[in-house]
């Protein structure tokens, strides 16, 4: 696993990685409520592919976004195994579909990258910034504003 | 200052409800049987509103209401008759009021030059009559609201009345001044005052949280008992009262001491002969009126209510709805364990079960309130329509006691304003045209409210003309709505008012016919669940009735399968299930079909392809046909693959974390804790249909 950094405040954050296609992602700690097994969802209608459906929070209905049919390695098969990370995010609630959450890591802000231009792959505009450890790896920072279908506003 | 943002928000609450009796008063006052005490209730709720405003430095706001309540004085004491004039005057100055209000709530100016207007009027009312009584009023800054009062006995000529007072030191911290009492109470008559200083102890002992002083006013005047306890009505929580007519042996009213803890009441060393106005100014300003209200609560003989925020009720009917679902839960687990059978396990779920519908039902009826709240507004409404087209029109409400849920009673203001107004402005006929046709010159509307087999019936009918059948249709041809020469039963003819863009009057005129038709109504009643229906008579008017459902929070539907999904159908669209038979089902091109229903031809639509859950439709021989007929009496046959419940599902949204989703109006939770999307049949069956020319399709559909 990936070995936690130093623990100073100051420049550093949290975030929760997780996998997704044998590639290592993660989001800000501060966003995530909890994390759940996966269970089937109610498919919605008329909704873009990368929509799972929806789920029962506790009374809440929740979407479930497929991280991996959004970031373009195609639609996942989702088992028992997988997990859906339930964000909060500007009012709304939302599932992330991945693979497996790996870890909770404090990252330095220093160590964050810009990410480097790969032309055309679909991925590019979901990911904020790449982070570098020591050892090579890598993770890759999601920003939820983009991953999520906009609001669409009730139509008259 | 928030806190004094809190208190003002509560001025506001108030003040509306002060505004709302205040209507009601006055319209009772038109009628012959009134009693003295409406004109009494209402001068009381322009008084406290006076005295609140006061408080808040809403100037406008006291200078109109004290004007407006000079000449409700004059009204009281009988020394003005409520004739038309004088009521209309009155009316428009309850209008102005509210108006007012509503400008200080929005921090706006007010309409100065409508302000002035009224304020002649008002003064040309009051004439000659003194302006009496306003000394003692102004004197009181400080006045808490109150809302209710017990009835007071007005008793005639001129009687000598002792009254001892013993403020309580909440009657200083609150801001009132005993001064200002003797002196309102010197007006009414001939008055000596004695102050008894007798208890008030030596300095050394005295203590500021002890209130001493006793005044004992011996009072010759001819105003009724109800005047005097009028001055005290804002005390009497707050001092010993003890008011007693010298002449005959007749009531001795003591008011009662609620005893309040003293807190730090700041009232200097009072000197026996000089009445204390030394109540500390700092002290005054931090008192709001609002600290008060909770004596008004306890105060004897009143109906015991709290204010409780919509929040929370939200919240608990929130709660309730996860109760029911996991009710269903257990009860569906309980099944599959196969315990149904065990008679105890089944008793106790039925009390489970019975419980959580009681549960809903009380919270249901928290959530409740009168129709009234809306009827009300559109007296006003009416009024100004009215005014507007220069027409003589009366409104009737019957039944403004039925209750709907709170959210619905806000969303139902906008159309019936709308539809009353188009009543007014289409529907009645001018004066000269009424007379000629045998009717009385003045138009009615009628405005209605009823609880009709779970659903809420609002009516709204005037004894107009009715709808010119002929007219409409040539509108609606003219503007392309309907293709030339379509055959079209009077209720379709009628039912074309609802389209948009159907605007029959041919000049704009100042209400209504901006574009903004009946069809905005239709779309805002749809959305409360509710549909639009209209009837109309020749030369006898026209009615439109709304059916709405009880409450936003469930609904009762129809669980359907969809492939391996479960939907719900809102059984309020259903009109009958059918299993369809080779017989009655008719092809039309490669994929159209048509269900032949007795002798009527009505499309069927696939509901699992209109969700997209399936390419191409179904083979029908399997599954059912669901006829559902839509606001505009457009019918379709839903197809679906099964049938399996009817139940009562709880309403949870969808747009609050997702967005909207065509042909589905909302979510809920079934037993199983699996969401469940509820069909909108209104989108799908106009969506599916709209290749079509929009119009002529259900017309055809429905023969």
């Amino acid at each position: 696993m990936l070995e936690t950094m130093s623990h100073n405040s100051a420049g550093k954050q949290e975030v929760v990685a997780f996998k997704l296609a044998e590639q290592d992602f993660c989001i800000d700690i501060n966003l995530v409520r909890e994390i759940r097994g996966w269970a089937p969802t109610t498919v919605l209608p008329h909704a873009p592919s990368y929509v799972k459906g929806v789920i029962n929070l506790r009374g809440s209905v929740v979407t479930v976004v497929d991280l991996s049919q959004r970031l373009g390695f195609g639609p996942s098969d989702p088992s028992q195994r997988h997990v859906v990370i339930i964000a909060f995010h500007e009012g709304r609630i939302v599932g992330l579909l991945a693979d497996l959450v790996s870890d909770i890591v404090t990252i330095d802000d220093q160590n964050i990258q810009a990410v480097p231009d790969i032309a055309s792959d679909p991925s590019r505009e979901f990911i904020t910034g790449m982070i570098t450890f020591d050892d090579g790896r890598i993770l890759r920072k999601i920003d939820l504003a983009q991953l999520l279908p906009a609001p669409q506003l009730a139509s008259a | 200052m928030p806190d004094m943002d809190q208190f003002l928000e509560m001025f506001f609450v108030e003040c509306d409800e002060l505004l709302e009796s205040l209507a009601t008063g006055l319209r009772e006052m038109e009628t012959p049987e009134h009693e003295k005490e409406t004109v009494h209730s209402v001068f009381r709720a322009v008084h406290s509103m006076k005295g609140a405003a006061a408080a808040f430095g809403l100037s406008d706001l006291v200078t109109f209401a004290h004007r407006f309540e000079t000449v409700l004085d004059l009204l009281r004491s009988d020394r003005l008759v409520a004739d038309e004039d004088v009521m209309t005057v009155l009316h428009r100055s309850s209008d102005l009021l509210a108006d007012l209000v509503s400008a200080a709530r929005q921090s706006r100016g007010a309409d100065q030059a409508r302000i002035t207007d009224l304020l002649d009027e008002l003064d040309r009312l009051i004439g000659d009559e003194d302006d009496d009584g306003d000394g003692s009023d102004l004197a009181i800054e400080f006045v808490p609201l109150t809302l209710d009062f017990a009835p007071l006995d007005d008793s005639p000529a001129t009687t000598t009345y002792k009254i001892i007072m013993v403020p309580d030191p909440e009657l200083y911290r609150t801001g009132n001044d005993p001064a200002a009492l003797i002196t309102a109470l010197a007006q009414l008559g001939d008055a000596s005052v004695t102050l008894n200083a007798g208890n008030v102890p030596k300095l050394s002992i005295w203590s500021q949280e002890e209130a001493r002083l006793k005044w004992e006013v011996d009072l010759n005047t001819a105003a009724p008992l109800a005047d005097i306890h009028q001055i005290f009505e804002f005390v009497v929580d707050c001092c010993q009262l003890e008011i007693t007519q010298q002449v005959d042996e007749t009531p001795h009213i003591a008011t009662p001491d609620i005893a309040e803890q003293p807190k730090n009441a700041t009232l200097s060393m009072p000197d026996a002969d000089v009445v204390p106005q030394n109540v500390e100014h700092g002290r005054k300003a931090d008192t709001p009126p609002g600290a008060t209200t909770g004596h008004v609560a306890q105060s004897a003989g009143q109906a015991a209510t709290i204010r409780v925020s919509l929040d929370r009720v939200d919240r608990l009917m929130n709660m309730i709805g996860e109760l029911v679902i996991k009710e269903a839960m257990l009860y569906q687990v309980v099944e599959t364990a196969g315990f149904t059978e065990e008679p105890d396990v089944v008793t106790a779920l039925e009390g489970i079960r019975q419980l959580a519908g009681d549960i809903q039902e009380s919270v249901m009826s928290i959530r409740a309130q009168p129709l009234k709240l809306v009827f009300q507004r559109m007296h006003r409404i009416l009024r100004e329509a009215a005014e507007a087209t220069g027409k003589k029109v009366r409104l009737e409400t019957i039944g403004e006691n039925t209750e709907v849920d709170k959210t619905m009673i806000e969303r139902l203001i906008d159309p019936l304003t709308h539809m009353i107004r188009n009543s007014i402005d289409h529907g009645l006929e001018d004066a000269l045209t009424r007379q000629r046709r045998g009717k009385s010159m003045e138009g009615t509307i009628t405005l209605s409210a009823a609880h009709r087999s779970g659903r809420v019936q609002i009516e709204v009918s005037d004894d107009g003309g009715g709808i010119n059948r002929e007219r409409v249709r040539q509108i609606a041809e003219e503007r392309g709505l309907i293709a030339q020469g379509t055959t079209l039963s009077p209720n379709e003819v009628d039912s074309l008012l609802f389209l948009p863009g159907f605007s029959s009057k041919e000049e704009v005129s100042a209400l209504s016919g901006r574009g903004v038709g009946l069809d905005v109504v239709r779309r805002e009643i749809m959305s409360l669940g509710g549909r639009v229906m209209i009837q109309s008579k020749e030369g006898q008017g026209t009615t439109f009735s709304i059916a709405l459902p009880l409450t936003l929070a469930v609904l009762e539907g129809m669980l359907i399968q969809l492939r391996d999904q479960t939907m719900v159908l809102p059984i309020t669209a259903v009109q009958e299930t059918l299993r369809p038979t080779s017989a009655t089902l008719h092809g039309i091109g490669k994929h159209g079909r048509v269900l032949s229903n007795r002798g009527e031809l009505i499309p069927i639509i696939d509901l699992a392809c209109a969700f997209g859950l399936r390419d191409t439709p179904a083979e029908l021989d399997g599954g059912v046909l669901i006829v559902v007929e839509t606001d505009t009496h457009k019918r379709a046959a839903l197809h679906v693959d099964g049938i399996f419940d009817q139940r009562q599902v709880v309403i949870k949204s969808l747009e609050e974390n997702y967005g909207r989703v065509p042909g589905v109006s909302a979510a809920t939770i079934l037993g199983d804790g699996k969401i469940a999307l509820i069909i909108d049949p209104e989108e799908i069956v106009l969506s599916s249909l709209s290749e079509h020319s929009r119009s002529a399709m259900a017309f055809a559909a429905n023969g």
